[in-house]
């Protein structure tokens, strides 16, 4: 049993070895920073950010073919803002606003549905990205959409799995020490899956909440854990994680998707990492062509987006960090999206 | 009815829409000599400025674009010291807006000038193809006193930064409108008048004055700080923000520290003056919830202390500030 | 990823709640948790995805009760 200030004075006087702690959730990216947990902690703890940003781990072809549709006549792209300044191989939906796209913003899926049902003449085009925490809105509105038999919405989907993704990691980076597991979408797996990765790369997986005392408390339960040589998953957000998950969600989610291979910038393609439309109507009517959007844009020499988003670099030592690549001009995802990792980093950069 | 391209073409329709709108609604001794410009006699140091509101919707709760346009300029002229005596408004209005609409717009332009003592001497309207917007452009002009030096470079070390009230009421407002959340979030559009007369009333020496528009509070200290060659720290439990536009924000996942007001400001004043100036400020209408919020340090950029005693570095807003997912 | 907050259940009609945020209603799909009136809702994009049990000074205390003490092995 402990407190908040005997926890920030641990952190704080922290001598033991040199540790790396890895997030793989962009909203645990922004959290750290809004918190100042940094300025807070020893030096010798440094936090890694993974890949945890859906938006950044997406090839620009996904950008592609969701601008494709905001520029099609009768067609409306719905997005959440983190897409709108990502760029693609033409410039970012943003930019292409002022071409005559059509891309709305949307709060939630449903919104597609709603506004399709009430447009009968217009195609609603949703750019689905996200991981298993969002999946389940997105098969909530197509179930909506079966069943008031609305037709013309279209879902382009980057949707990813966190776990193959944290396997890639704990293969390909040997030297990170523990890991931060995300929040929600916990609230969605449950605690479960990260037992055997604890187990075969012996290493503790704690889950997080999102306030700053959350996040202190499970790099605590980190550090502890490896000082005394355990290997475990431990929950800290129980308060919205179950050991068994969300069952509905995770029971809307594989009726309406199906596992598959998924290219994930920076880390290459992760098989069953993606969530792709079952193909078998009336489903599949659904898909607005997710399939096969792997191309990326030749980035820059010099840009080392892929070794930020791994966190085998942190974004500061890429040598065009806030140089050629500033949020004004970015070059890559990582820069622009509200939870890249390049661009948290610049905002709040002395 | 509705304006249409006649209404601009300097005819018939053009004459009747001047006189029955804005002909009615603005009228002082400059303006009713109708002639091509306004004739001043302006002697001393005089703040001016311009602005032109584009806002959507174009009446939202707590006020409309017509007081938003006299309020921001009028707070543009504050903010230097001066005391605003006069505004000019142009009009663009696109095809298909609403002549009721209008009307309204223009009562509350001519009724926020009067609250804030300035006169409309001078006005000009167009109309163009579109879809039912409204722009307003504006130019204030306002007399310094004698004396009086306000600038954003007079900040120093040792100043202590005073914020008039809570962060991103008409932002949230705004947005409110466009997401489809239900609230009671007003703007806070305001002419801040009370609050700067509160202060020299009382005798503050005010280095610095800025009114926390667009970008929000982190993007005004930024600017202040690089304009003055000083660093600023601020305290995230001194900071005021109602619980209504906190909710709000967290839905979305917006920043109160980047929303816009249209009725706060912030003034660096002396260290030792500090706890008059908040004094004189919390007597105001507008003031009420005013704190001192934190220091102009020596060094360069922007740091909140967070609640947990953390260090997070502020920079000024990048992009839209757009609601998120992640 | 995922922003998600939690809101107070207002009201329910179907698969929808209004859910308050501080004085701010939204309506949420709760198609994937059975909420009473009254309880809190973890909402993301427009859809709850969980109950929560307690409140957020409750679940600090009982996050911290659970942690060790730092000077013991």
């Amino acid at each position: 049993m402990t407190d908040i200030s005997e926890v920030i004075k641990y952190l704080k006087d922290y001598k033991g070895r040199p540790l790396k702690l890895m997030e793989v959730c962009g909203t645990h990216t922004a959290a750290i920073f809004k918190s100042g947990i940094r300025s807070m902690i020893s030096d010798r703890i440094k936090l890694i950010s993974g890949p945890g940003c859906p938006v950044c781990v997406t090839p620009a072809s996904f950008i592609d073919k969701c601008a494709g549709y905001a520029m099609k006549e009768d067609h409306v792209l719905l997005t959440f803002g983190d897409m709108m300044k990502v760029p693609g191989s033409s410039g970012s939906l943003a930019d292409l606003k002022g071409r005559g796209a059509r891309a709305e913003l949307m709060y939630s899926p449903m919104e597609a549905v709603e506004k399709a049902r009430a447009n009968p003449d217009k195609t609603y085009v949703v750019a689905a990205v996200g991981f298993e925490t969002t999946a389940p809105a997105y098969a909530l509105a197509i179930e909506e959409g079966i069943s008031q038999d609305v037709r013309n919405v279209r879902f382009v989907t980057a949707l990813k799995t966190v776990v193959p993704a944290l396997t890639w990691i704990c293969e390909n980076q040997p030297d990170i020490d523990g890991f931060i597991c995300p929040g929600h979408v916990s609230v969605i797996t449950g605690s479960r899956p990260y037992g055997p990765l604890a187990e075969k790369y012996h290493k503790p997986f704690v889950i997080a909440g999102f306030e700053a005392e959350h996040i202190l408390a499970v790099i605590y339960e980190i550090v502890r854990q490896i000082e005394n040589g355990r290997a475990e998953v431990r929950n800290l957000y129980e308060n919205a994680v179950r050991t068994e998950g969300n069952i509905k969600a995770l029971k809307i989610t594989e009726k309406y998707f199906q596992p598959g291979p998924a290219m994930w910038r920076g880390l290459g393609t992760i098989e069953d990492s993606g969530l792709y439309l079952r193909e078998e109507p009336p489903v599949g009517l659904y898909d607005g062509g997710s399939r096969g959007l792997d191309e990326d844009i030749q980035l820059p020499r010099g840009c080392r987006c892929g070794d930020v988003i791994v966190g085998r670099i942190n974004p500061d030592e890429c040598p065009m960090f806030a140089g050629q690549c500033s949020p004004g001009n970015p070059f890559g995802p990582c820069m622009v999206s509200a939870e890249g990792a390049c661009g948290i980093w610049y905002r709040n950069r002395k | 009815m509705k304006i249409t391209m006649a209404h601009g073409s300097g005819g018939k329709d053009s004459a009747e829409l001047m006189k029955n709108i804005f002909g009615r609604y603005f009228s002082n001794e400059i303006l009713d000599r109708m002639e091509d410009a306004a004739v001043l006699d302006i002697k001393g140091r005089t703040a001016c400025s311009t602005d032109t509101f584009v806002v959507t919707p174009l009446v939202f709760p707590g006020g409309d674009i017509g007081k938003l346009s006299v309020c921001g300029t009028v707070n543009d002229l504050l903010m230097m010291g001066a005391e605003p005596e006069y505004i000019t408004c142009g009009f663009v209005m696109e095809e298909g807006l609403d002549i009721d609409v209008l009307e309204r717009i223009t009562a509350s332009l001519a009724s926020a000038a009067k609250d804030a003592g300035v006169s409309v001497i001078a006005g000009d309207t167009k109309v163009i193809e579109g879809h039912g917007g409204l722009f307003i452009n504006t130019t204030g002009l306002g007399r310094i006193p004698e004396g009086r030096s306000i600038s954003a470079s007079g900040c120093r070390p040792g100043d202590k930064i005073i914020l008039s009230g809570d962060l991103g009421d008409h932002h949230a407002c705004i947005l409110s409108a466009r997401m489809d959340i239900g609230n009671d979030i007003c703007s806070d559009c305001a002419c801040l008048s009370e609050v700067t007369g509160a202060l020299f009333d009382a005798g503050i020496t005010v280095r610095t004055m800025r009114d926390v528009t667009r970008g929000g509070l982190a993007t005004v200290l930024n600017e202040v700080a690089s304009t003055s060659g000083t660093g600023m720290k601020i305290y995230e439990k001194d900071i005021p923000v109602n619980l209504e536009v906190r909710g709000f924000c967290d839905i979305l996942g917006l920043d109160p520290l980047y929303m816009g007001n249209e009725g706060k400001l912030i003034a660096a004043v002396p260290g030792e003056e500090a706890q008059k100036a908040l004094e004189a400020v919390r007597k105001t209408a507008k003031g009420r919830d005013a704190a001192v919020i934190g220091e102009v340090v020596q060094g360069k950029g922007v740091s909140l202390v967070t609640d947990l005693g953390g260090i997070r570095v502020l920079d000024v807003l990048y992009g839209e500030g757009l609601p998120r997912i992640c | 990823m995922c922003i998600a907050i939690p809101g107070k259940v207002v009201s329910l009609e179907n698969n929808k709640a209004k859910v308050d945020f501080s004085g701010n209603t939204v309506m949420v799909n709760v198609g994937l948790v059975e909420p009473k009136i009254g309880q809190y809702v973890l909402v993301h994009a427009g859809c709850a995805i969980e109950v929560m049990e307690k409140d957020k000074a409750e679940e600090l205390i009982s996050i911290f009760a659970e942690l060790e003490e730092p000077y013991k092995a």
